[in-house]
């Protein structure tokens, strides 16, 4: 595994452990009443998804979207299905895309992830517009895609911190 | 293509195809999307769930209430005293309006009884402290922290000390869901506290009520009272629910009416579950069919008190 694919550092294997605790940590984050400023707290749970199912497409997917979705529609009182198939739609774009994002510096990933959250997001708008006869919802609505958006770099760096660490403590220690 | 005597090297395997998994899941996530919204079959599920989630939920909100509890700790003396004031403004002109109201209860016990009236609704209510509002942009919702264990039913009225706020749509065993009187498809049947006009009162879904099947011609004026009409059989009558905003009058035989809530409905934080004592008398039986009985809560050993 490397930073990105034209990267020359290898980085270390992703421990199972830390993966579902990032994800554990995104869902509690996403169960946080942020009240006024929730038109601008991004959806940590499709963010942290979104990411492991393009570095690790072999072992995050659509199983691991469904069962947070599920959690998330409880924890914000929507439908059930809601979020889950939300994040069904995300975790496949992502796997299909994670061959070539890897390709990209973190900046460009980002641009590559922006429309992977909007059409999540334009899914669960469109699970409204069928349910309540038409409901539209307004621009605002997608304010949370574009931060997150904004959100990947930091976030790539934060996720990727335990793989940065050399296999050897000693290796480039200053004495 | 793989053909029958052919079998993939292990390496090489990765279970069903992704379009088929996607394909899969999508079916599951309609099937239960029907389920939930059209048949409501889902509650089981959806309480076994919110119970398993509930320590985490109170994690989650706890640094929230700590950046409150700070604030408030902090805020100025001033404000404090002026809170202080306004307390004790306020209940002076309850204890005076408590002095006359046992009275007055009496009297009206007098006078209904000459009139051969029946009593007035009995409600027994519920304490609850809004948790935190669901932040889903599609509806305005809270979730208080009373439950099916306190006697929560679906279906009851919520106020605060100012109105209506909401009612009851989904019970946990530990918490409950209230819909606001804001959210879309919210409805409340009530009257002009000023002459008894009826109507239907629903959400906008953006802070604002809107008062429906109200002719263009009807007495209502700007500034006039609603209070709930109670015909519905769940809510208690006379709840004070919005003030008439404005009025447009030349969009058809219905007037455009809006109002504004009068109870904090976005803001409210300690709040009342209320409900009938009483079941009310069954609806007329139709002609033909089965007849529909009211699905009401059993009424409950709570304190009950005299409305």
């Amino acid at each position: 595994m490397q930073f990105t694919n034209r990267s020359n550092r290898i980085l270390q294997p992703a421990r199972p452990v830390f993966v579902y605790l990032s994800l554990f940590f995104a869902l509690l984050l996403d169960y946080v009443p942020f009240g006024a400023w929730s038109d601008y707290v991004p959806d940590f749970v499709a963010l942290v998804l979104a990411f492991w199912c393009i570095r690790e497409p072999l072992y995050i997917g659509m199983g691991f979207g469904f069962l947070l979705g599920l959690l998330v529609d409880i924890g914000q009182g929507a439908a059930m299905g809601q979020h889950a198939l939300a994040y069904v739609v995300l975790a496949f774009l992502a796997n299909a895309l994670a061959r070539r994002v890897m390709w990209f510096p973190a900046l460009l990933q980002a641009v590559h992830v922006l429309p992977i959250l909007l059409i999540s997001q334009v899914t669960m708008a469109a699970v409204h517009w069928v349910a309540e006869n038409g409901q539209v919802p307004e621009l605002s609505y997608f304010l949370p895609s574009i931060v997150g958006a904004i959100a990947w770099v930091p976030l790539t760096y934060i996720l990727l911190f335990p793989q940065f660490q050399p296999v050897d403590r000693d290796e480039n220690r200053p004495i | 293509m793989p053909s029958a005597d052919f079998q993939t090297h292990p390496v090489f395997r990765r279970g069903v195809a992704p379009h088929i998994r996607l394909l899969v899941y999508i079916a599951i996530c309609v099937v239960m999307l029907v389920a939930d919204l059209r048949f409501r079959y889902l509650e089981g599920l959806r309480s076994w769930l919110s119970v398993a989630t509930y320590p985490m939920r109170m994690v989650a909100a706890e640094p929230v209430n700590l950046v409150g509890n700070t604030t408030e700790y902090f805020s100025n003396l001033a404000t404090v005293q002026f809170e202080n004031a306004d307390l004790r403004r306020r209940q002076l002109s309850d204890a005076e309006k408590l002095l006359t109201l046992e009275h007055l209860e009496r009297e009206n016990a007098k006078l209904r009884e000459l009139l051969r009236m029946s009593k007035r609704v009995r409600t027994y209510s519920v304490p609850a402290e809004v948790l935190y509002s669901a932040p889903d942009q599609f509806s305005r919702k809270v979730i208080l922290d009373q439950g099916k264990q306190e006697g929560v039913e679906p279906g009851l009225a919520v106020v605060d000390a100012d109105g209506l706020i909401g009612q009851i749509t989904r019970v946990y065993p530990i918490q409950s869901e209230v819909t606001l009187i804001t959210d879309r498809n919210q409805a409340v049947p009530v009257q002009v506290a000023r002459n008894g006009q009826r109507g239907v009162m629903f959400g906008t879904g953006h802070g604002r009520l809107e008062l429906r099947f109200v002719l263009a011609n009807a007495d209502i004026k700007e500034g006039d009272r609603l209070v709930t009409s109670g015909l519905d059989g769940v809510f208690v009558p006379g709840l004070p629910v919005a003030e008439v905003e404005t009025i447009e009058r030349d969009a058809g035989a219905f007037a455009n009416i809006t109002c504004r809530p009068l109870g904090g409905v976005e803001s409210s934080t300690r709040v009342l579950v209320l409900s009938r004592a009483e079941l009310p008398p069954p609806p007329p039986k139709p002609e033909t069919g089965e007849p529909k009985l009211p699905t009401l809560p059993p009424a409950l050993p709570r304190a009950t008190q005299e409305n």
